[in-house]
């Protein structure tokens, strides 16, 4: 079953979203006989449907195939799915980390992104053989040529060695597979050295607990030893170990070198980060594999059920979804307009709003979600530092001395036609020009420093229709930067309206002051008063809105006696607040809470 | 046992622009089979009483039922008088449209027991008519009126109608003076509401008709409690005025939430803790009676909760309002118990006032009646304890 160290190769895919990653791991499964004809479903490697469904990888697998080469040898090839979004970045950095090389797949029509790029240089840092392969050749619209130009302008890579292939209708596919033997090289590390196994995913299990995604770098693992988890410092014992093929299969050991599964009866993910390394209890490691971070959430926000009886079934929800997920932080908060709910971090939009929807359609909730911040960084006048995930916990004005948001650097790909825009948006985002390269004759890669928060709040969207959509965007973390920041609060007839505060940079306070009033004023109903919807910071009010009262709404006529139809009309108008929260006396509609959202600059 | 009798009469000489009601073309009707068929509902339902009931009211209306003859009418009546007991002083009401109403039709009506006459006026400007597809101009009620009082009925009601679109304010003043001078004891004036669907919807979305503003309609409300309150009119509910000692008896059921049977197509009842509508197609609720059936289309046994929150919601018309000791006697609980929380909020927010033991809408609460009222539906705010078994034998047999 153990195929000796030099027959080994272990090698991801990195390809931008729709450029073809899945349909190629189907046309290698199939190459190799792992998968026969369509017996499974297409692209497997993409488990959940949301997954499917917005076409991005959120969970690692890994699958080992068979591939007996032109040279007569059989070889094990072990392919290492990556996500391929921002959010899940550092998850990248471990699949790279558990790999020998990579497929770079580019677009024949559409060149180099800039997700491909930040997954390129990292494959790189990691001293990863890549192997580009120019995919979608047999479209008309495919120009490899200038493919192979980036290759060489932006990554430096040769690009002559480049596979011309259409993983869509097979061309290339036995090439890539012969490529891989040649390209790349076998694992290094010893199987009689101490273990050493390198967490890049893992996933809960019902029956067996948490199943871990493993590359053995050093020694051996094996059922019934007893391991420990270097970081957490848990410790288990292993029951099952095993390999995808793609179906699960166990196998009496896994040798140095080699991928697969470990069920160690561990009862939450949290004990088993990704990262991480395993080694054994009896002759342990001396240190750890490099690179284990703790990943921490960079986008927060408040989740709430709109029925305030469905708490519980939101906490068990959370408490499900976490089991699969590390990432997921939640605790419970209350709110004074929207009652008991949770603050939850992600690891950035994409993870949240992947959340939301699971918790929506796999679980059935009905939510208020209140808009998204980042964490910001408050010193006190008394010198303590308190992070904020949660605009409604700033402190009052006096007692901030200082305030700091984190700043990214973004790094933003487009056809050079639309340079004027996309610089217009990130200078009106507080962005802070750093470089701009041509990376072809018509594409260019502009970097931007620039807050994190400005790009939560819809930056995705606008980058997209300034550019018509050829524009992609990568981000990485630079740190905590003093900001002028200020707390802008809504009230609603005088009541402070806490899910709905919002942190913005001073200069900006106005503008999106007055956009949120407005539109609260159009999502609002009339009430038999006037409502008075206002934006302060402090008590100083900045924008005012107001709702003229509703003046008349009676049923007349009792026609016949038919009280059932009225009270039906009573009951369906009473059934239309039912969805909406009451602060004070006022009802306030589920999707004012989002309001703070589509804050852009839509109604300029 | 005391009920209150309806009788609907389905039928039409034409449909109005804002009618979405039940009714059907008198001149293709087969009103004999109509006649017929009624009367076998009244007596099946006369001998399924054990005891005979007697009237608390009774209210013929339609559609028109003008349009049957006299002598149709008064064959269904001299029916209910053989299976219910129908006191002296009954207050019985015919609907009439002014263009369906002769002396002599009106004299008949008059001897086979009808005491009161409710004539759709609407306005008093054709133009206005002719908008809401009425069959009549503002001539021919006076004629009726004055036909009604030859007839010797001195129980007159005037339905009127504000908000019909393109009616200024002053039109609307002009309707309450005109209506005034043909000095009734009572006028009913109604808001109009457009169905979805009528004629007068669809000109409204056509653009054809301009629709009236709300703070106009809102006026219109004001001005009428204003000037009929002025001229001597008890403003008694949401949209009826009478004078004193004039107030239609049989609606004051309805808002009391008490019992009546309702007969003919679409007719609807509320007996023994239930409601019960029938059939609406002549044709169908002829044919059902004809096969021995009850000719009901829909019935709801009226829980605890619900029949509380009618009792509130219809109670809550009246100027009156609702009072707590009847409450209390009817369901064996304190309004505070049931309502507590909700009543506080809305006399907090100015719409609810208390008034010698009477729950009522105040002034600002009366335009905006149904933010109110959703409050009594779907469930009360908290039933605090469970009812008891005393208060659960309600308003039936």
């Amino acid at each position: 079953m153990h195929a000796k160290r030099e027959r080994i190769r272990n090698f991801c895919i990195i390809a931008h979203i729709d450029h073809g990653k899945s349909t190629l791991a189907d046309r290698l499964l199939e190459y190799t006989g792992a998968l026969t004809g369509r017996k499974m479903q297409e692209q497997v490697l993409d488990t959940m449907d949301l997954e499917r469904e917005r076409g991005i990888t959120i969970k690692l697998q890994a699958v080992r195939l068979r591939y007996r080469s032109r040279d007569g040898g059989e070889y094990q090839l072990n392919l290492i799915d990556t996500p391929g979004h921002v959010d899940f970045s550092y998850e990248v950095s471990r699949s790279l980390a558990a790999c020998e090389g990579a497929l770079l797949v580019v677009d024949a029509s559409q060149g180099i992104e800039a997700q491909t790029l930040a997954n390129v240089y990292l494959a790189l840092d990691h001293n990863l053989a890549i192997i580009p392969v120019i995919n979608k050749i047999d479209l008309p619209s495919a120009d490899p040529d200038r493919v192979r130009r980036e290759l060489e302008d932006v990554i430096g890579l040769d690009g002559n060695t480049a596979i011309l292939a259409s993983a869509k209708v097979g061309i290339g596919v036995g090439e890539i597979l012969e490529r891989i033997v040649q390209d790349i090289p076998p694992p290094a590390g010893a199987s009689t050295a101490p273990l050493r196994a390198l967490i890049f995913d893992s996933h809960y299990d019902a029956y067996k607990g948490v199943i871990t995604y493993v590359r053995v770098v050093d020694g051996r693992l094996e059922p019934g030893m007893p391991i420990r988890l270097m970081a957490t410092g848990g410790e288990f014992e292993v029951s099952e170990i095993g390999i995808f093929t793609p179906a699960p299969v166990t196998v009496p050991a896994l040798q140095a070198g080699e991928v697969g599964f470990v069920a160690a009866g561990i009862k939450n993910v949290k004990d088993c980060r990704v990262g991480d390394t395993i080694t054994a209890v009896r002759q342990p490691a001396a240190a750890p594999l490099p690179g284990y971070r703790r990943v921490k959430p960079m986008v927060y926000c408040g989740l709430y059920p709109v029925d305030g009886a469905e708490f519980g079934r939101l906490r068990d929800a959370l408490d499900r979804l976490s089991l699969n997920d590390a990432s997921l932080v939640y605790e419970p908060e209350s709110s004074l307009a929207l009652g008991f709910g949770f603050r939850c971090g992600f690891l950035g939009l994409l993870h949240m709003e992947i959340i939301q929807e699971r918790l929506e359609r796999e679980y059935g909730l009905d939510l208020i979600t209140t808009a998204p911040s980042v964490v910001y960084r408050v010193t006190r006048t008394n010198g303590t530092v308190t992070e904020i995930q949660n605009p409604a916990q700033v402190p009052p004005a006096q007692e901030i001395a200082r305030m700091e948001e984190p700043f990214v650097l973004a790094s933003i790909m487009l056809p050079q036609d639309y340079i004027g825009p996309v610089m217009e948006l990130c200078q009106g985002r507080r962005g802070v020009f750093r470089n701009m390269e041509y990376i072809g004759p018509q594409r260019v890669l502009i970097t931007y420093e620039l807050p994190l928060s400005e790009i939560i709040y819809d930056f995705f969207d606008r980058l997209k229709s300034s550019t018509r959509g050829y524009a992609s965007l990568d981000y990485d973390y630079l740190g905590y930067r003093e900001a002028k920041l200020v707390r802008v609060d809504i009230l609603v007839s005088g009541e402070r309206l806490d899910a709905l505060s919002i942190i913005v940079h001073r200069d900006k306070a106005y503008e999106r002051s007055r956009v949120i009033v407005e539109q609260l004023r159009d999502l609002i109903p009339r009430h038999t008063f006037e409502v008075v919807i206002q934006a302060a910071i402090g008590q100083k009010v900045i924008a005012r809105e107001r709702i003229k009262a509703l003046r008349k709404n009676v049923l007349d006529k009792c026609y016949g006696g038919d009280v059932t139809r009225k009270r039906k009309l009573l009951e369906r108008q009473k059934e239309g607040k039912k969805r909406m929260k009451q602060v004070g006396h006022v009802n306030i509609p589920q999707e004012a809470f989002m309001s703070v959202l589509s804050v852009g600059e839509n109604k300029r | 046992m005391k009920v209150g009798l309806y009788l609907h009469v389905p039928f039409c000489r034409r449909k109005c622009a804002y009618c979405d009601f039940v009714s059907y073309p008198a001149a293709t009707a087969d009103t004999a089979g109509y006649v017929r068929a009624v009367q076998t509902e009244i007596t099946r339902r006369g001998e399924a009483v054990r005891d005979r009931l007697t009237l608390a009211g009774l209210y013929v209306g339609g559609g028109t039922p003008t349009v049957l003859t006299a002598d149709a009418l008064a064959a269904i009546l001299a029916t209910v008088r053989r299976h219910f007991h129908w006191p002296e002083n009954l207050e019985a009401t015919v609907e009439a449209n002014p263009e369906t109403v002769c002396l002599s039709g009106l004299e008949k009506l008059r001897r086979s027991g009808i005491n009161r006459i409710s004539i759709g006026m609407q306005a008093a400007q054709d133009s206005l008519l002719a908008v809401l597809g009425r069959g009549h101009r503002f001539a021919d009620v006076r004629a009726a009126v004055r036909a009604a009082r030859r007839a010797g009925y001195t129980n007159l009601n005037l339905d009127l109608i504000s908000g019909i679109p393109g009616q200024t304010l002053r039109d609307w003043r002009r309707t309450l003076a005109a209506a005034l001078a043909l000095e009734p004891e009572h006028i009913a004036a109604y808001s109009l509401e457009i169905p979805p669907g009528s004629v007068l919807a669809v000109r409204l979305a056509r653009g054809e008709l301009p629709a009236v503003p709300e703070e106009e309609a809102y006026e219109m409300f004001q001005t009428t409690r204003e000037v009929l309150v002025k001229a001597g009119f008890e403003h008694y509910e949401i949209a009826n005025f009478a004078r004193p000692g004039y107030a239609c008896r049989h609606n004051l059921i309805y808002w009391m939430n008490e019992p009546y049977l309702g007969f003919g197509p679409a007719a609807h009842s509320h007996w023994n803790g239930c409601r019960w509508a029938n059939e609406k197609d002549p044709a169908v609720y002829a044919a059902r009676l004809a096969a021995g059936e009850w000719p009901v289309a829909e019935r709801e046994e009226l829980d605890l909760v619900t029949q509380m929150g009618e009792t509130m919601f219809l109670g809550l018309r009246l100027r009156r309002g609702v009072g707590r000791e009847q409450f209390r006697r009817r369901f064996g609980l304190d309004l505070e118990t049931v309502y507590g929380a909700g009543i506080s909020r809305l006399k907090e927010q100015g719409l609810l006032e208390e008034q010698d033991g009477y729950l009522r809408l105040t002034e600002r609460g009366l335009p905006v009646a149904n933010v109110v009222f959703e409050n009594f539906v779907g469930g009360a705010f908290c039933v605090s304890k469970p009812p008891s078994a005393g208060g659960a034998a309600v308003g039936a047999t």
